[in-house]
């Protein structure tokens, strides 16, 4: 209600805001001015408002108030933290390394730049994991309460020594974090490979040589396209899960295959889009004249020229492989206990979230988890977006 | 009239790329009075479009005015308010693009896309606009005018679809109407039936029009004046008759003189030579639908076939069979007097070595990815085996062959050439195979006509020197003239008429080669008219639905 008697007040006053604007400058810019962008002008500035009016309430002495504010507050640091680093990041950029790679860098934009720096993090923490992370990830550390609020300020029941808290059974939430990080991460990277490999090699193959090959791959992965995905895994995975253990191999090996052949679908279906594009090229018609065999058609014609729109596909892809392990591992089905992983972590901890009206600080346990998986797929997309851009706009 | 209906005066623009403003047009004057046709010719990248679209008082995305004033009937269009503009365009000032097909919106149906214009600037009702879009349908000589607007625009032909782009135009009866190159994309005798179409229209009316276009003999025909522009200046402006008579500045007559370019003729061939390329009764069909017809010609040792036709005559056709790449239904293609598999993948390296195609669109033809160096060098590598240092010094040799540097362009990638180098990297490629017969697919069609020259004078001297075989494959009858020795005249799969080049252009014709020929346009400026009187004026309308 007052939301729409605010939207309503703001009519006429994006009416004087622009009124006045043509009177005090003869600029056509405020001349050609629609009254919607005047309107979506000063929408901006109320919310702006209301985001740093909703700031200092957050600060404020009494509690209740305080807690309601609270995770905008976290939200809104983290989002300023976050731009000083990426900001920082190009800067670097720009002044350190060779000369191609500072032109990259000046024209970055800076979400590109936040991207970039989070995988960074993301893949230097997951490669030291063991070095970085101050307990092991099964651990149980004795002596230690579970249970213990993020933030390790005592007088809110934090533990200076566990920053993150530790979780129910009593493990260091951060430790796992970080492992999570290597074992998350790297299975998801390990699957992405694999479903490239293999659908990009088999779409590829498909719209080059055509035919009864074309027709046998494409149906073949209409099949597999045309079962929900997620449900399609969670199928798999509860018949890998009785064939694992007497194979002898570890669930995870099955989880990887898995996911990988229900993904490659969908790399299948870009490549051959793409590759389907440069095979009627005249380059290719004269390359097959000359006599050339597949393998150099593929390797050096037509694969260098897919190789932007694959790679942006890479990153999407990355996220989705990184987010179907991580709800396979909700469910329970996944990576499976005592490893680290964040779909788990989220999981065990999901319980907390109903505190988050009277003790923010523990409802905020499983959204550490939540957060870590949110911010690299936030941050792949970025990057992924600019190499994209970078790419169409070099084919002019 | 005491005030000109257009001024532009002084008029910078600026084109962004990758960091910095360029500019694309430096300081440029024109006028045009009411009712004047004004012709604006040049390469592309003079600045011919970004100035016609800035008579509108447009810039493209990226393109910003520095400096200068463009007036129309006394507004200042950058000055302008959006209502006010909105007001002029498409009411009083109209446009029409190059590509008729890529400009009209394919779910909607003509008429509809007619009527838009008039309808919202509240010139007439949209029942009246119809009746009023027929009108114009007959007087630009379309076929069936009551019921063509109602077709889609893929139900149409490309002349009939610039035709109807043009109704479009004159649907509010604009004061200015700017013609982006309207017939560049089509056939020469399509295009005979746009241009007097909008001659006539344009007379009619009393409506002043700027021309854009490359080519001068259409210019003569259609323009009061001309103005030549080069990389954004003006080189000279004069009035159509004295321009054509007597330019003044070297590149107006540098480009008057491109036609000029002739070969002598060879002496005949001696009876009983083996021709590199002998096509013989050559069928051939795209699944069920048969496209050649009993095809027969034969290209001997350093001589040049031109293959001549309309686009979907099958002249492209016959080069896919000749190549391999669509193995003919029946005849066969002997190659110095043995035959060859039909389908390529059955000839051996030294078959595919000797037969080499060069493209007309050099953007397609050279893979992006690759560098100059590596692209001339596979060949190179890939039928003579050569590596290391001797592959580097062979690719040397066939740049300079090309004319150009090697030390500058081994390691350019395509998109750092211009259209004409590129096409120069093409015909490398073709030339590193050592080949003996080479096929150019309207190698020329996509260059300006100074670019186009070089290249062609280069095919030549190339010929000269390697002793290499053409067939050339073109529907431009000036190329023919310039370079051929043999013609072969295609329409609709067939061949219809062939000889030496000297007996071909010399009458009495096939009634269809005569057809082509008259339709190329000159450069006298009346020639049009008299075309037109000689062919009798309703002619060209009935062409049109001949050949639908």
């Amino acid at each position: 209600m007052t939301l729409a008697l605010v939207l309503l007040a703001l009519l006429p006053l994006a009416w004087v805001f622009r009124f006045a604007g043509q009177r005090l400058t003869r600029r056509p810019y405020w001349r050609d001015m629609t009254f919607a962008v005047a309107y979506g002008y000063l929408l901006v500035a109320v919310l702006l408002a209301w985001l740093a009016w909703a700031y200092l309430q957050s600060m404020s002495a009494d509690a209740e108030v305080a807690n309601t504010y609270f995770f905008l507050r976290v939200a809104i640091n983290l989002f300023i933290g976050f731009a000083i680093a990426a900001i920082l990041f190009r800067l670097l950029g720009r002044a350190v390394g060779p000369a191609w790679s500072r032109k990259a860098f000046r024209q970055m934009p800076l979400t590109a730049a936040f991207g970039m720096l989070t995988i960074i993090v993301y893949v230097v923490v997951a490669i030291f994991a063991p070095l970085i992370a101050p307990y092991g990830q099964e651990q149980i550390i004795p002596g230690v309460a579970a249970n213990i609020l993020p933030g390790g300020d005592p007088a809110l029941g934090g533990n200076p020594d566990f920053p993150l808290g530790t979780d129910q059974i009593g493990r260091d939430i951060l430790s796992r974090l970080i492992y999570g990080a290597q074992n998350t991460v790297g299975i998801a990277f390990a699957t992405t490979c694999l479903a490239f490999v293999l659908g990009g090699t088999l779409g590829i193959l498909a719209a080059t040589l055509g035919g009864w090959l074309d027709n046998l791959l494409s149906r073949a992965v209409d099949v597999l396209m045309a079962i929900p995905s997620l449900i399609f895994a969670l199928l798999l995975m509860t018949i890998a899960s009785v064939w694992a253990p007497r194979l002898g191999i570890p669930l995870t090996v099955f989880m990887v295959f898995i996911i990988a052949v229900i993904d490659s679908t969908r790399v299948y279906r870009l490549a051959r889009a793409v590759a389907q594009n440069i095979v009627v090229m005249d380059y290719i018609e004269a390359a097959k004249l000359r006599g050339e065999g597949l393998r150099y058609l593929v390797f050096k014609e037509i694969l260098p020229n897919a190789t932007a729109p694959l790679l942006a596909e890479f990153g999407l892809r990355f996220c989705f492989v990184f987010l179907t392990i991580a709800a396979l591992s909700f469910l329970g089905v996944g990576i499976q206990p005592p490893l680290a992983d964040w779909g788990t972590m989220v999981r065990d901890l999901a319980s907390f979230i109903n505190f988050a009206a009277f003790a923010p600080l523990a409802a905020s346990a499983p959204l550490l988890a939540a957060g870590a998986i949110a911010l690299l797929t936030v941050a792949v997309n970025f990057l992924v977006d600019w190499m994209l851009h970078r790419s169409s706009g070099l084919k002019e | 009239m005491t005030e000109p209906l257009l001024t532009i005066r002084d008029l910078h623009l600026e084109g962004r790329t990758d960091e910095e403003w360029v500019p694309i047009i430096k300081g440029v004057d024109l006028t045009l009075d009411r009712g004047e046709v004004l012709g604006l010719i040049g390469e592309s990248g003079a600045g011919k479009s970004t100035l016609g679209l800035a008579a509108m008082g447009y810039c493209r995305d990226g393109v910003r005015v520095s400096q200068g004033q463009v007036k129309f009937d006394g507004i200042d269009l950058f000055e302008a308010s959006a209502g006010q503009k909105r007001a002029l365009l498409g009411k009083r000032i109209a446009y029409v693009a190059q590509s008729a097909a890529a400009s009209f919106n394919p779910a909607h149906k003509i008429i509809d896309q007619h009527t838009e214009a008039p309808v919202r600037h509240g010139v007439m009702g949209r029942a009246e606009s119809v009746e009023d879009g027929v009108d114009l349908y007959e007087r630009l000589r379309l076929p069936n005018p009551e019921e063509i607007g109602f077709r889609y625009p893929h139900q149409v032909s490309g002349g009939q679809l610039q035709r109807a782009m043009t109704a479009m135009a004159m649907s509010c009866r604009p004061d200015l109407i700017i013609f982006d190159e309207p017939t560049t994309a089509l056939d020469v005798t399509t295009q005979i039936e746009v241009l007097a179409a909008i001659r006539r229209i344009v007379k009619d009316f009393g409506t002043a029009a700027i021309y854009i276009t490359h080519d001068l003999a259409v210019v003569a025909q259609m323009a009061d004046r001309i103005k030549v522009l080069l990389r954004g200046e003006e080189v000279e402006t004069n009035e159509t008759r004295a321009m054509l008579s007597d330019p003044q500045e070297e590149y107006t007559k540098s480009l008057w003189a491109v036609r000029s370019f002739k070969r002598p003729a060879k002496p005949a061939v001696a009876e009983g030579t083996v021709p590199v390329i002998s096509v013989r009764n050559v069928d051939a069909s795209y699944g069920p639908v048969p496209v050649l017809h009993d095809i027969s010609f034969d290209v001997h040792k350093g001589r040049t076939v031109a293959v001549v036709g309309e686009s979907g005559s099958g002249k492209s056709t016959a080069a896919r069979c000749i190549t391999g790449l669509l193995p003919p239904t029946g005849g066969e293609i002997l190659l110095d007097g043995e035959p060859m598999a039909a389908d390529y993948r059955k000839r051996n390296k030294d078959t595919l070595r000797r037969v080499q195609m060069i493209y007309q669109m050099a953007d397609t033809a050279l893979n992006p990815r690759m560098s100059v160096g590596q692209i001339i060098a596979r060949p190179v590598q890939f039928y003579l085996g050569l590596r290391g240092a001797a592959k580097r010094k062979r690719v040397n040799e066939l740049m300079e062959q090309i004319e150009l540097d090697p030390a500058e362009y081994y390691g350019r990638l395509p998109s750092e050439l211009s259209g004409g180098q590129k096409q120069r990297i093409g015909i490398a490629r073709a030339l590193a195979a050592e080949p003996e017969f080479i096929i150019c697919d309207e190698v020329t069609s996509a260059l300006d006509q100074l670019v186009a020259e070089g290249i062609l004078k280069l095919l030549a001297r190339l010929q000269d020197e390697l002793q290499l075989s053409y067939m050339f494959i073109t529907h431009d009858l000036a190329t023919v003239r310039a370079i051929s020795d043999e013609v072969v005249v295609m329409k609709d799969g067939r061949v219809l008429d062939q000889g030496p080049k000297s007996e071909m252009f010399r009458p009495p014709h096939h009634p269809y080669t005569d057809l082509l020929l008259s339709s190329v346009p000159e450069m006298d400026p009346d020639w049009l008219t008299h075309l037109l009187e000689t062919r009798g004026v309703d002619n060209i309308g009935d062409a049109a639905t001949d050949k639908m």
